[in-house]
């Protein structure tokens, strides 16, 4: 397809954006792959501005959170142990006491909640992150950056049903400073990040001739050593072995946090040489000596620039932002790329926007849950109309809740993952199409898809019954969810 | 949907409903009726001659054939007069007309005269003379024109937006609280057909997918339908939607120191292809608002006698069925007014008649009474609405519609 245009910018909105906004189709079409590069170029791109709590402040508030509803619940347990107690003495004090007995045990009726009760405040931290988070997307230009932030916060996942209060700190401590940085940065703040090392079992894990493993008799957890090769750097059948995976884990013992409990540097990173496994090591037939926090460093440099790891990421990129089933010669660029320039990530980026086979006018990519409910409303420019709770809802409904996938691989990335939540997609689509205000569906037609909407899909959204519908059926059109 | 007890507080947990709120309980009112103002927008255009048929014109059977209700339909429909009788999907309203509690204005319009559905909604729900940007709805604005110590009194009223959606009729200067229910409303089915007919042309992927999840929504419904639970395969859950945010609008409503005026959509009833008039969509369709005026009457209680609900819709549809057994974008139609405040029994037409030379533009029921004029009279008799603030404010440019007298009892 032509480099330039209002096609080649559609195509670019949607595939590396999080889709058009108001008329960027008509803005970027003189230069479409220029103004991807300009995005890389932007001061602050990928950087979160608004202060929220650290990542150990969130757990320390989150531990002393935990501690209190405790202390409630132990109370609350007393206090009926009282009232049992009671209904026992009435019990031997007169055969007429099964009624009191029954009402003095059963749980009352719990009474709604009061819908101006602030949430509990776990919630509260996770809805300040998200809203930050999509903030993010609904007010930037394109979004090319904020993708990748996606993309890496996916890559190096952990879950926030795990990691209490500390998803949305991770991502902006660990991910976004390095986003367009060295790899092996990234990987570096990643792997000795708490919420890491809590996600993946590495605070508890020790060497079994370390002075606490052979204290306590207990030993190695090498989950974290595992997914980090497997995960975040080498590939599942990239040739290490279990013995490697032993050494590492080896290797890592001691990467652990200070208790959250702890009130001044609870949450943080330590690395606790009671808990290291003393020794040299070999990983991937490299001898590694027992240099304390500084031999998993070397470990973890190391992976960041095997040619394994740019293999798997070029991979990686290529079919999360083109096709599921990318052209192989361009993750071999984006590979070529990142080995070439020692993991330089905005480098990679560039490459992915340079390269033709990036280009393909095929737009069979199904995006992905979240990122379609976001550029829906920030589309529809209902972001200041939309809570963050209820996009959240939305999220989850389609089976991508914020900051929670199932497992350390993160969500799905493919069209037969997510195509079965089109029906409620369309539910979605028509409650946050009711929403927006304004909609004029011609003008939108133009602004959303430009030259990419079909004949059918314009006659479809030109003769819709309402302007919501016409907006929801927009949102809902193969274009508008495939790029 | 959870429907908590109706406290001040908690009346913000219903759904798909927008309360103007007067405020002050311990306020006498002026009258001893203490009215209740419903509006319910069709958006899609509803075939009004489907919906209530001139039986007796001489030139209906000829202009509808086999889509034309008559006594001899198979499934006959319920009789108003000697010349009009009501589709059978809708026996509750039957019955409210025969208890004088329900009003029909036939050959009834806007003053909007083209097509667009986008333009004929914003115009009614606007309350505009002609199309143009607004961002205020006549029911808000009629709030606010109302005077202290009046049958509502708005000191302190503010407008109550509730459901997903705020429509037009109700934003304006007055303030808007929301709620949007837990659940996400399901899309109506006409969203869904549009939808996998655009699938069919362009991504057999998508259209598979949402092709069998509908079949298995139908499969899921259709015991209901056996049981009699529900009327219909898949609109069934829109059906009981509907029918749950009408009711609890009048539950709201019904309190003592609830709100007094609100607001709902519901929309579908572009029926272009296969209506179904006497069984199929507009009879599903039909079915769910006679559900949601039966649910509003039940849960309104006694407040019922001091209820007006108005029931309108952007324009009307094709007089002629057109070449797929549906109707295409029309001008007049009915508007339905249900309520025990009404002077029912009623209705209320100058018709045009439907030889060629009668239609508007050689197709359409010519409009003879404009929409505004009846809902100005409502607004004047029942709210006590100000009659030059109903002609500058609450439908500017309206002096020459005047309020339609008498149909409050």
């Amino acid at each position: 397809m032509a480099v330039n245009g209002p096609q080649a910018a559609a195509l670019a909105l949607h595939r590396f954006g999080f889709g058009p906004v108001g008329d960027s189709i008509a803005a970027i079409a003189g230069d479409p792959r220029g103004a991807l590069l300009a995005d890389l170029d932007r001061a602050g791109a990928g950087q979160i501005a608004a202060v929220l709590p650290s990542s150990a402040e969130a757990a320390r508030q989150v531990s002393d959170f935990q501690a209190e509803r405790q202390a409630q619940q132990k109370l609350a347990q007393r206090a009926k142990q009282e009232a049992d107690a009671a209904g026992l003495g009435m019990a031997n004090a007169t055969m007429k006491t099964s009624d009191a007995l029954t009402t003095a045990v059963q749980p009352q009726p719990s009474s709604p909640k009061p819908p101006n009760q602030p949430p509990p405040l776990p919630q509260q931290l996770l809805l300040g992150e998200a809203k930050v988070r999509f903030d993010a997307v609904a007010s930037t230009d394109i979004g090319f950056v904020e993708r990748l932030v996606w993309f890496w916060s996916n890559h190096f996942c952990i879950s926030a049903d795990k990691v209490i209060g500390m998803a949305g700190p991770y991502e902006r401590e660990a991910i976004r400073p390095h986003v367009l940085g060295r790899f092996a940065d990234l990987l570096q703040a990643v792997e000795s990040h708490p919420a890491m090392l809590f996600y993946l079992d590495n605070v508890q894990s020790m060497g079994a001739d370390s002075v606490a493993g052979i204290n306590r008799d207990k030993g190695l957890n090498e989950n974290l050593a595992r997914e980090t090769m497997e995960l975040h750097t080498l590939g599942v059948r990239s040739g290490y072995t279990q013995a490697d995976v032993t050494s590492f884990a080896n290797v890592l013992t001691g990467w652990s946090w200070i208790p959250p409990a702890e009130p001044d540097h609870g949450g943080e990173f330590a690395f606790v040489k009671r808990l290291h496994q003393p020794g040299d090591q070999i990983v991937l037939g490299k001898r590694y000596p027992d240099t304390g926090v500084e031999q998993g460093r070397a470990v973890l440099a190391d992976l960041a620039r095997h040619p394994a790891t740019a293999q798997h990421i070029g991979e990686k990129l290529a079919a999360h932002f083109v096709a599921d089933s990318p052209p192989p010669s361009l993750a071999a660029k984006l590979a070529k790329t990142f080995h070439d320039s020692d993991g330089n990530l905005k480098e990679v980026a560039r490459t992915l926007v340079t390269a033709d086979e990036s280009w393909t006018p095929q737009r069979q990519k199904l995006k992905p849950p979240a990122e379609w409910v976001a550029g829906v409303v920030r589309f529809s420019g209902t972001q200041a109309i939309i809570p963050i709770g209820r996009i959240m809802y939305a999220q989850a409904t389609l089976g991508a809740p914020l900051w929670r996938p199932p497992a350390p691989n993160g969500w799905p990335d493919t069209e037969a993952a997510w195509l079965d939540g089109i029906p409620h997609r369309v539910d979605i689509a028509s409650e946050f199409a009711g929403r927006a205000q304004g909609v004029d569906p011609l003008a939108l037609l133009n602004s959303g898809l430009g030259p990419l909407a079909s004949r059918d899909t314009r006659d479809t959204v030109a003769r819709a019954e309402t302007r919501s519908q016409a907006l929801a059926l927009l949102v809902m059109s193969p274009e508008f969810l495939r790029r | 949907m959870t429907l908590h007890a109706p406290s001040r507080r908690d009346v913000l947990l219903t759904s798909g409903t927008l309360f103007a709120w007067a405020h002050l309980p311990g306020v006498a009112r002026a009258e001893s009726r203490d009215p209740r103002f419903l509006a319910i927008i069709l958006r899609g255009a509803l075939d009004g001659l489907a919906t209530v048929a001139p039986v007796s014109d001489p030139d209906w059977v000829a202009l509808r054939g086999d889509n034309a209700l008559t006594q001899s339909s198979k499934v006959p429909p319920l009789k108003l007069n000697d010349f009009f009788a009501l589709n059978p999907a809708m026996p509750n309203l039957h019955k409210m007309f025969a208890a004088n509690e329900a009003i029909i204005v036939h050959a009834c319009a806007t003053p909007y005269r083209e097509r667009s559905h986008f333009d004929g909604q914003d115009l009614l729900e606007s309350g505009l003379p002609k199309v143009s940007p607004s961002e205020s709805g006549w029911l808000n604005r009629a709030l606010a024109t109302l005077a202290p110590g009046g049958r509502v009194d708005p000191k302190g009223s503010r407008v109550f937006a509730v459901g997903p959606v705020t429509p037009l009729i109700a934003r304006g200067a007055a303030p808007i609280l929301s709620w949007s229910p837990q659940q996400i409303m399901p899309a109506s089915d006409d969203t869904r057909a549009r939808l996998i007919d655009l699938y069919r042309h362009t991504d057999v992927k998508l259209a598979s997918v949402l092709d069998d999840n509908s079949k298995l929504t139908a499969i899921e419904h259709a015991g209901d339908m056996a049981n009699g639970m529900a009327k219909g395969p898949g609109p069934a859950q829109a059906r009981a939607y509907f029918s749950d945010a009408a009711g609890n609008a009048a539950k709201f409503l019904a309190q003592p120191d609830g709100p007094r005026v609100g607001a709902l959509t519901l929309d579908g009833w572009d029926t272009h292809v296969n209506e179904g008039i006497a069984s199929g969509r507009l009879s599903q369709l039909l079915g769910s608002l006679d559900d949601a005026l039966a649910a509003v009457k039940a849960n309104m209680g006694p407040a019922w006698k001091d209820t007006v609900v108005v029931i309108a819709t952007e324009f009307g549809r094709t007089a002629h069925i057109n070449g797929t057994d549906g109707t295409d974008h029309g001008t007049a139609t009915v508007s339905l007014l249900v309520g025990g405040a009404l002077k029912g029994g009623r209705v209320i037409a100058d018709w045009p008649g439907l030889k060629p030379a009668n239609l508007y533009e050689n197709r359409d029921l010519k409009p003879t009474t404009d929409l505004r004029a009846v809902i100005k009279g409502v607004l004047q008799d029942h709210l006590r609405a100000d009659e030059r603030a109903l002609a500058q404010n609450v439908f500017p440019g309206s002096d020459a519609i005047k309020p339609m007298a008498g149909l409050i009892a």
